[in-house]
């Protein structure tokens, strides 16, 4: 199986790569259209500023590319924000595969939302890191409760993304990571 | 419910865990990527890798040694010392560091906090903040070396507003007693900012870390001698915070 993790600078590139290989998978890191469109499954990984990040996905032509993927595809944390039609990040317009907006936490509590948590519809927790959420909506595969109920994983067609880093969240993280390969 | 963090520290000299009691009289408590595996698999919510002599002998952060962390432990963890510019954050992040702390660098210059939550946004940017308290609580540099006279819940505050995602306070008057850690000046702290407080320097039973998630209002608390030394089991010590009533992840 091919699994490409798609480089466009990405804070947690390294970390998601590392994942896969304790897994026994060797990913290929690649900002390339061809090596792209070629994956069984690709990783659309994500830390940093939203604004920023469309600007580089722009700059190397990726935009066009991700929205039209026909494989399974996972977003992580930003991957996920950038999936959606709009961030309040920069206030900038992103993927559009999710029709929604992302938005700021209100600073009802301590913001970042850092650590770790537990979700509706599992009993695993996993690590989250995140100023920013994708609300609730028809695509919210399974929530999560900080400020507001917001969306911990959305799914729509072969697009799958998660808020909180299965890179990072132990033994269940990797099951999580395990079970999007052998799907 | 968002858990309550326990974060074993490991302070790192020539690329072995140490550990000083006030800073000073280091002991060598082993390797520090099986350490950091050992922690992990006991539970650990996050780990923080510290070059406490980094600062002191110019000494660049270990970017070889992230790497095999990162290649290692499947958990969170934050890389400090020495850290005092944009290169040096990148270098690490990209070698698979969650998170860098800051610390004397970013006293000396406070724009440093502002162009790395940019770069990299908040969530990356620890700061940390080694503190002494006479009448008022003092800022030290150089892992408690050198004081100086900027206040600690003034500077949290300004480091706040520069874009720091966590603050890490470290009481000097705390650290190596194990009596317990700072938990008004803690509280305090959780009173002025609103971004996580790691509270450190001063664990010495379960209990003091019980006080620490409920008087201190800390959102995460920090050790290092009491879990190298198994002084406290980490899986023991979450037990008994659930069983207490403190959300940890089990």
């Amino acid at each position: 199986m091919k699994l490409v993790i798609i480089n466009y600078g990405a804070g947690n590139t390294q970390s998601v790569k590392f994942a896969f290989q304790r897994l026994g998978i060797t990913p290929v890191l690649s900002d390339n259209k061809e090596e792209i469109l070629s994956a069984d499954k690709i990783i659309f990984p994500g830390v940093g500023h939203a604004k920023a990040a469309m600007d580089v996905l722009k700059k190397k032509g990726l935009d066009v590319i991700i929205p039209q993927l026909k494989q399974p595809v996972l977003g992580i944390c930003l991957g996920m924000q950038l999936m959606c039609r709009f961030s309040e990040e920069g206030n900038t317009d992103c993927l559009g595969i999710f029709d929604e907006s992302v938005k700021l936490f209100e600073p009802k509590l301590k913001v970042p939302h850092i650590g770790w948590n537990k979700t509706d519809g599992s009993d695993e927790w996993y690590y989250f890191v995140h100023s920013y959420y994708v609300p609730q909506n028809e695509f919210t595969t399974f929530s999560c409760n900080y400020i507001t109920q917001f969306s911990a994983a959305i799914q729509k067609e072969n697009f799958s993304a998660v808020q909180f880093h299965p890179e990072k969240s132990g033994k269940a993280g990797e099951d999580f990571l395990k079970k999007f390969i052998e799907a | 419910m968002l858990a309550k963090r326990i974060i074993p520290c490991l302070d790192i000299k020539d690329g072995r865990t140490v550990k000083g009691v006030n800073f000073e009289n280091l002991r060598d408590a082993g390797d520090p990527v099986e350490l950091a595996k050992i922690y992990t698999e006991e539970g650990a919510d996050e780990l923080v890798f510290l070059d406490i002599t980094a600062t002191h002998e110019k000494r660049k952060t270990l970017v070889a040694l992230v790497e095999r962390i990162a290649a290692t432990i499947n958990i969170p963890f934050t890389v400090g010392g020495g850290i005092s510019s944009v290169e040096d954050v990148y270098a690490l992040l990209q070698s698979g560091a969650d998170k860098i702390s800051l610390n004397s660098a970013a006293v000396r210059n406070p724009k440093l906090i502002s162009d790395i939550a940019e770069k990299f946004g908040s969530q990356c940017l620890v700061l940390a903040i080694d503190a002494k308290q006479t009448t008022n609580w003092k800022v030290y540099l150089n892992g408690g070396r050198v004081e100086t006279e900027i206040d600690l819940f003034a500077w949290a505050k300004e480091g706040e507003q520069r874009g720091a995602g966590e603050i890490l306070f470290t009481s000097m008057n705390h650290d190596g007693t194990k009596k317990g850690f700072a938990n008004e000046a803690l509280r305090q702290l959780s009173e002025i900012v609103n971004i996580p407080v790691i509270a450190s320097g001063g664990a010495g039973t379960m209990e003091h870390f019980y006080d620490t998630f409920t008087d201190g209002k800390a959102d995460a608390a920090l050790a290092a001698s009491i879990f190298h030394f198994k002084e406290i089991g980490i899986s023991d010590l979450k037990n008994y915070l659930g069983q207490k009533g403190i959300t940890v992840r089990l």
